[in-house]
């Protein structure tokens, strides 16, 4: 148990490999993979997002724009290199990426510059303009298609092997950002969130910390992107409007602003929404956004209602966890420093101090004890 | 990419901020020497002309009536304010005009009046933070990322330093606790040790004892004074409880209206008519 314990990223990516091998071999139906490589972008957006608005603090909502970014210049290198080439390959969708998340990045860099001097709402009204900048200028040049959009060299051939870079791309993700926030930078980025005052007296760059967090997410972002360009047989900018930003934040918040429920929310809104999609047609197709959102609501009230609170307490994922590797209230099992390094736990803190009880003790060593105070007094 | 940005940065001091003050480093004997500082907020001038001299190993108090200007004196240097007059030297290095995180590097750290602790992370976590910046503890980026040797061996030796400061102030068994769950004292007790951490030259205080009660009160003044001997400290603190100024500093500053009053001998300067007309009124 301790073993499987120990290594259970390993296994678990290990035995996702495996099934994906199988899957692979076998042949998925098309449906089906179309939504995995649905599924992956959003989770790359997700857990990239996360770094900004879950880790740094601040709400960004042009994460659409640095994707759009990326989509553009991954997909136009490909198109440019499958014509010279004829025929796209691996090499070129590595190539894609990489050039993607670079001017995804050089981008977030250049505008959290000036940003991140800004706070709170003024800095998400900033983001959103340069989503909104960056989805015009590619909508009306000529360069990427214009109107029409840009058409992506496909991989209609091999979708599977797209699907396997994708699910790289997705450990990559998952990867960095975990280390970065697992280590001192992730520490310093955590206190600016915490108190920017105070980590600015305790000797922490505040720009280079915060522009840090932003151009990693947005190199994400453009990854995510240029992996989207090869998806779809027509990239659109009228995809990237602000409309998705919110719904990658959407995603971030319903995961609790972490990395874990990033991924698991990330999976579940992006199923939910192409089942809805596929499943409701014709005329009932106006109530897709209705059901969506009558689900957001639920699922908001059920994390909040006081009225629910044992009925969570009793039915929840963490105790499950507990009981399968059995290391509740037991002190040896309790790492040091217990790296709870992914968790924002004001909420559940308050929850606790509203819930105190007073418990009267009846014992008779308490008794003895007031009576011996009163007797000194 | 450092470099270019701190280019950037230079740029936008000088071009864009205009900030114009040209930094010359004094001899000097003292730790802190601050000459004519001060700071004016349009017409009204929140400090004037002070001028501290704080010699090694000393505890020095800075004290006033309410508005008197100490905490603007405090945020003058630490960087919070650009002083608009004067200069201030650390060991002789003018480090006027610097921004904070600068200043904390070059040595002068900081408590709050109202605490502002990293309510979100655990005690040990506070203080790793203010250790990051510490040569021996460096670490770039990519070597995080790619989890080389030396980001293990740096985490291992933040955690055991960060050990060793929370075991001065009682504070080791607390570690994993979250620090915004500590009792008032403790948190006071966490956020000295936090400026600890960052290795300073010259620790200000602001306000320690404020709602304390006596017991905790008396036990910081231990503290302080293990602080000073432990760390060769020099210490800076304002304070308005009497007991603990004339306890523990071995010189004092009294300011009123943003001018010095008196300054020198804590008894003595206590004593100055001026001073007890300023506090008594009259």
């Amino acid at each position: 148990m301790k073993i499987v314990k120990k290594n259970l990223n390993y296994i678990i990516i290990g035995s996702v490999a495996f099934i994906m091998m199988i899957l692979g071999i076998v042949g998925l139906p098309l449906s089906i993979t179309e939504l995995l490589e649905k599924i992956a972008i959003a989770i790359i957006l997700a857990v990239s997002l996360n770094m900004v608005v879950g880790f740094l603090g601040e709400l960004s909502l042009g994460h659409a724009g640095f994707m759009c970014i990326g989509a553009y210049m991954g997909g136009k290198l490909a198109a440019l290199l499958s014509s010279s080439l004829g025929g796209t390959n691996i090499l070129t969708v590595i190539l894609a990426l990489i050039v993607g998340g670079l001017c995804a990045g050089i981008c977030g860099f250049i505008v959290g510059l000036p940003a991140l001097r800004l706070r709170g709402d003024y800095l998400a009204i900033v983001t959103l303009a340069f989503g909104e900048i960056v989805k015009n200028i590619v909508e009306n040049s000529d360069f990427f298609g214009g109107q029409t959009g840009l058409k992506s060299p496909q991989f209609i051939k091999n979708r599977f092997i797209l699907f396997t870079i994708g699910f790289l791309v997705v450990l990559l993700t998952i990867f960095v950002i975990q280390n970065i926030i697992k280590s001192k930078h992730g520490r310093a980025i955590t206190a600016i969130r915490d108190n920017e005052i105070a980590a600015k007296a305790t000797g922490i760059n505040v720009t280079k910390y915060k522009l840090m967090g932003f151009v990693v997410s947005a190199v994400f972002a453009g990854l995510a992107g240029a992996l989207y360009s090869f998806t779809c047989s027509n990239i659109q900018a009228i995809t990237f409007d602000y409309n998705y930003s919110i719904e990658i934040l959407v995603i971030v918040v319903l995961g609790g602003m972490t990395v874990n429920g990033s991924i698991i929310s990330a999976t579940l809104i992006t199923a939910l929404n192409t089942i809805l999609q596929t499943k409701l047609g014709g005329s009932f197709a106006v109530a897709k956004d209705l059901i969506y959102a009558l689900i957001l609501i639920l699922v908001v009230i059920y994390k909040n209602a006081p009225a629910l609170k044992d009925f969570r307490e009793k039915y929840n994922l963490g105790n499950l966890w507990r009981k399968i590797f059995k290391h509740k209230n037991d002190p040896s099992t309790v790492r040091d420093d217990a790296t709870r390094w992914d968790v924002v736990p004001t909420k559940i803190s308050m929850d606790e101090v509203l819930s105190t009880e007073i418990i009267v003790d009846n014992t008779g060593d308490n008794s003895a004890d007031i009576g011996e105070r009163g007797g000194n007094k | 990419m450092a470099k270019l940005f701190d280019k950037i940065k230079s740029f936008v001091d000088k071009k864009i901020l205009k900030n114009t003050h040209k930094r010359e480093n004094i001899q000097s004997d003292f730790v802190l020497e601050t000459r004519g500082l001060g700071i004016s907020f349009g017409g009204l001038k929140a400090a004037q002309n002070v001028n501290l001299r704080i010699k090694k190993n000393e505890i020095y108090g800075l004290i006033g009536p309410n508005g008197a200007g100490k905490t603007t004196v405090f945020n003058l240097l630490t960087g919070v304010y650009q002083p608009t007059e004067g200069a201030f030297y650390l060991n002789g290095e003018d480090l006027t005009a610097l921004p904070q995180d600068k200043i904390n590097h070059k040595g002068i750290a900081r408590t709050f009046q109202n605490i502002r602790l990293f309510n979100n992370m655990t005690v040990i976590r506070n203080v790793m933070v203010g250790l990051a910046n510490q040569p021996e503890y460096n670490c770039s980026l990519f070597e995080s990322i790619f989890r080389l040797p030396r980001h293990f061996k740096v985490e291992k030796a933040m955690r055991q330093r960060a050990k060793e400061i929370l075991r001065i102030f009682d504070l080791e068994d607390e570690r994993n606790n979250l620090a915004c769950n500590l009792p008032y004292g403790k948190q006071r007790k966490l956020e000295i040790a936090r400026a600890l951490a960052t290795n300073p030259k010259l620790l200000l205080l602001d306000e320690p004892a404020a709602g304390m009660n006596p017991n905790e009160t008396e036990d910081l003044v231990n503290t302080i004074k293990t602080i000073r001997d432990n760390f060769d400290m020099t210490i800076l603190l304002i304070e308005h409880d009497m007991k603990f100024v004339s306890g523990l500093c071995d010189e004092i500053t009294v300011l009123n209206f943003g001018t010095v009053l008196a300054e020198g001998d804590t008894k003595t300067a206590l004593n100055n008519p001026d001073v007890i007309k300023a506090y008594i009124g009259g």
